[in-house]
């Protein structure tokens, strides 16, 4: 048996066991999801790098774990850790996951319109009413990853903005993951579901502490009423041992807009998959990806996005940045349908390489079916510029430094574009310094 | 006679492979201003690029002395923090790195060497807008990314404030003039005159007289073909500008040209 088919075996003995150890207190409707999560998942095992999606990435070094769900203690939080570990962002609710799990004495919410229900508490509560649409958005019959975090269903949130809720500050969802003393998974799952004119930044900021190996497989949910508008910002800065896997999946209704940031800056092996529909006419998209890699590490990030109707805007920006003998993979999907008309899609992927081990492979992809519509895209590698480097040179600014200047210049624009200033410069500092790091 | 600041002795370097530098020999002191004129290929650029290190000019033969020190063998930063200046003829542009950022790290690393204490955000403010309003530059050139959609004056005068921040002992300006119009001229001279003193000197390379009506050379050298071919006073400048450069190459190398 090779270790793809061992490791899903593992996990699917894992998944049945969670669904029978269910104690007749627990909600059917957990246990609905969970068998349908443990069928998908039986489906489609752990995906090869024979299949075309994950063609670059292969998760060997994944299967080779054997994970365990969290134990029954928790890993000991405090806030000041949170406040080390995480990014700065003055807001107006906190939300703290340990492992995966909900931790409600470091947690605080300041914001009257907006809902959370834990998905700990809905379980206890029976809350059909936030379970049910759990899912909705990522269809786990397609992703294998999403089909094991369904299977595997433990905690998580559900954030509900009232219609015309305006967050004056951002919303901040820390999930710190801790490998301890066996290899430990968790799969949160996050929805937001963004009221009809409301509007929210929310970020989500993975981050993980000491050295033994963890695995997140986060599961998010973004749905956007005709007129909301969101910023959701994924942060991934885990340690050199950690496996992050993240299914993201946006539905925008009429005049709906959605700005994501996609920020990866840690971990053994990232790899994220967004996909973006515009459900309703006139939506607009911004995605945002910046990713570092060093040393042998690995960040694929996959977006789709799905014109469905006629006036819809999409602009991708990604950008990469890899040394070392590190790898990186962006495939960038497009789909124009036939009814949407008037779609003006852009697509940009810039790629820094700093060394010669270093490879990236960037693949645009465009689907165009109406005939009315502006679409562009485009891919490109390129290396630092030796004539900004002797620019800066002439200027007193070492060799090292100056490539560090250059380097966090190329980064910039995608720092700019999140939507607190401070957490831009605090980023810019992570990156500069797992540049730095040997 | 005033210290020799920079001399130049037998130089000889080529570009892709090609020689561009046939033997130069030139000497400045301080407190001199001296101009290089020549036609278009005749190495002005390459001399430029020599002095500050730019990689693709190889040195094939010839000494240079800064300061009584090996300049050849200085990476790029190492002269820059000993005083060498270099006034671009084409500032690069950097996106995503802010004005700002860049002249107060170039500032600090140049203090640095000088055994100085770097300048804090606001002690550099105060300097940067001091030494800006001296360039007429508008204040958001600052905030902005180096030299990104910066017009061609505006680059050039941020060459300029570059050079009034750092304070160099030997500055080369490469066809500062080009692309400017009189007034962006008069700026970018007035920003140079105003660095003249008796500890600095000056390499001011020109295709056109125009900028020596405003900054007034002690010495004049014609390029050509990789060599000074005539050497002569600030009114040379003027001689060129009637006939041209043609019947110099035509002529002997002056004694007086050789000897320096």
């Amino acid at each position: 048996m090779s270790d793809h088919s061992a490791a899903a075996e593992r996990w699917r003995r894992l998944a049945a066991e969670a669904a029978e150890s269910l104690g007749a207190a627990e909600a059917p409707a957990v246990a609905a999801l969970r068998r349908a999560g443990l069928e998908a998942f039986a489906a489609q095992g752990l995906p090869t790098t024979r299949l075309e999606e994950w063609r670059y990435t292969s998760l060997a070094e994944l299967a080779a774990h054997d994970w365990g769900l969290p134990g029954a203690a928790a890993p000991e939080v405090t806030r000041d850790l949170v406040e080390t570990l995480a990014s700065p962002v003055f807001a107006c609710g906190l939300l703290v996951f340990a492992n995966g799990r909900f931790v409600p004495g470091l947690s605080t919410l300041r914001a009257p319109d907006v809902e959370v229900v834990t998905l700990a508490a809905a379980r206890r509560a029976n809350d059909a009413r936030a379970l049910q649409r759990l899912g909705s958005l990522v269809d786990a019959k397609l992703h294998p990853f999403a089909a094991l975090a369904t299977a595997l269903l433990d905690d998580g949130v559900v954030i509900r903005l009232t219609a015309g809720a305006r967050l004056e500050q951002p919303l901040h969802l820390v999930f710190l993951s801790e490998g301890g003393d066996a290899p430990t998974a968790s799969h949160p799952r996050v929805r937001i579901e963004a009221g009809r004119g409301s509007q929210a930044v929310v970020v989500q900021d993975h981050v993980s502490l000491g050295a033994a190996p963890s695995f997140t497989n986060a599961v998010t949910e973004l749905q956007l009423e005709p007129g909301a508008r969101l910023e959701h910002v994924l942060l991934q800065r885990e340690g050199p041992a950690a496996f992050h896997v993240s299914n993201t999946a946006a539905q925008l209704e009429r005049d709906a807009r959605l700005a994501t940031h996609v920020v990866s800056l840690g971990g053994r092996l990232v790899r994220n998959d967004l996909v973006v529909t515009l459900a309703g006419e006139g939506a607009e998209a911004m995605l945002h990806g910046l990713f570092l890699c060093t040393g042998e590490r690995l960040v694929d990030n996959h977006t789709f996005v799905d014109h469905a109707l006629p006036r819809g805007t999409s602009r991708q920006l990604y950008k990469g940045v890899l040394a070392g003998r590190s790898r990186g993979v962006f495939r960038g999907r497009v789909l124009v349908r036939p009814d949407a008309q008037h779609t003006d899609a852009r697509q940009s992927n810039p790629n820094l390489l700093l060394s010669d081990g270093a490879e990236i492979d960037g693949k645009p992809q465009l689907e165009i079916h109406a005939d009315d519509v502006k679409c562009s895209h485009g891919s490109a590698i390129g290396r630092v510029d030796e004539n900004a480097l002797f620019y800066l040179r002439t200027r007193g600014i070492d060799e090292p430094a100056a490539r560090a200047l250059l380097v966090r210049g190329f980064a910039a624009e995608v720092l700019a574009a999140l939507p607190e200033p401070a957490l831009a410069e605090a980023l810019g500092d992570a990156f500069a310094a797992l540049l730095d790091a040997p | 006679m005033n210290e020799a600041v920079l001399e130049i002795e037998g130089l000889e370097a080529s570009a892709g492979g090609k020689p561009i530098l046939r033997g130069i020999d030139l000497v400045l002191r301080a407190g001199e201003v001296h101009a290089i004129m020549g036609p278009n290929g005749s190495g002005k650029s390459t001399l430029a690029g020599a002095l500050a290190g730019r990689p693709g000019v190889e040195i094939t033969n010839g000494k240079v002395r800064y300061r009584g020190e090996d300049l050849l063998a200085l990476a790029p930063e190492e002269r820059a923090r000993r005083g060498v200046f270099l006034a671009f003829q084409y500032p690069v542009e950097i996106p995503g790195v802010s004005n700002n950022y860049f002249l107060k790290s170039a500032v600090n690393a140049v203090r640095q060497h000088r055994g100085e204490e770097p300048l804090d955000a606001m002690e550099f403010l105060t300097v940067v807008r001091e030494k800006a309003a001296l360039v007429e530059m508008p204040k958001d050139l600052l905030a902005r990314s180096v030299n990104e959609g910066f017009s061609g004056g505006e680059k050039k005068r941020n060459e300029i404030l570059q050079m009034l921040l750092l304070e160099p002992t030997l500055a080369v300006l490469d066809e500062t003039d080009s692309g400017l119009d009189i007034d962006a001229l008069r700026i970018v001279a007035s920003g140079v005159n105003a660095l003249r003193s008796a500890e600095r000197a000056m390499l001011v390379i020109t295709h056109y007289q125009r900028l020596l009506d405003h900054i007034v050379p002690d010495r004049v050298h014609v390029l050509a073909e990789g060599r000074i071919v005539h050497s002569g006073g600030k009114e040379l400048a003027l001689e060129l500008e009637e006939r041209g450069y043609a019947w110099l190459e035509r002529e002997p190398v002056s004694a007086e040209a050789r000897a320096r």
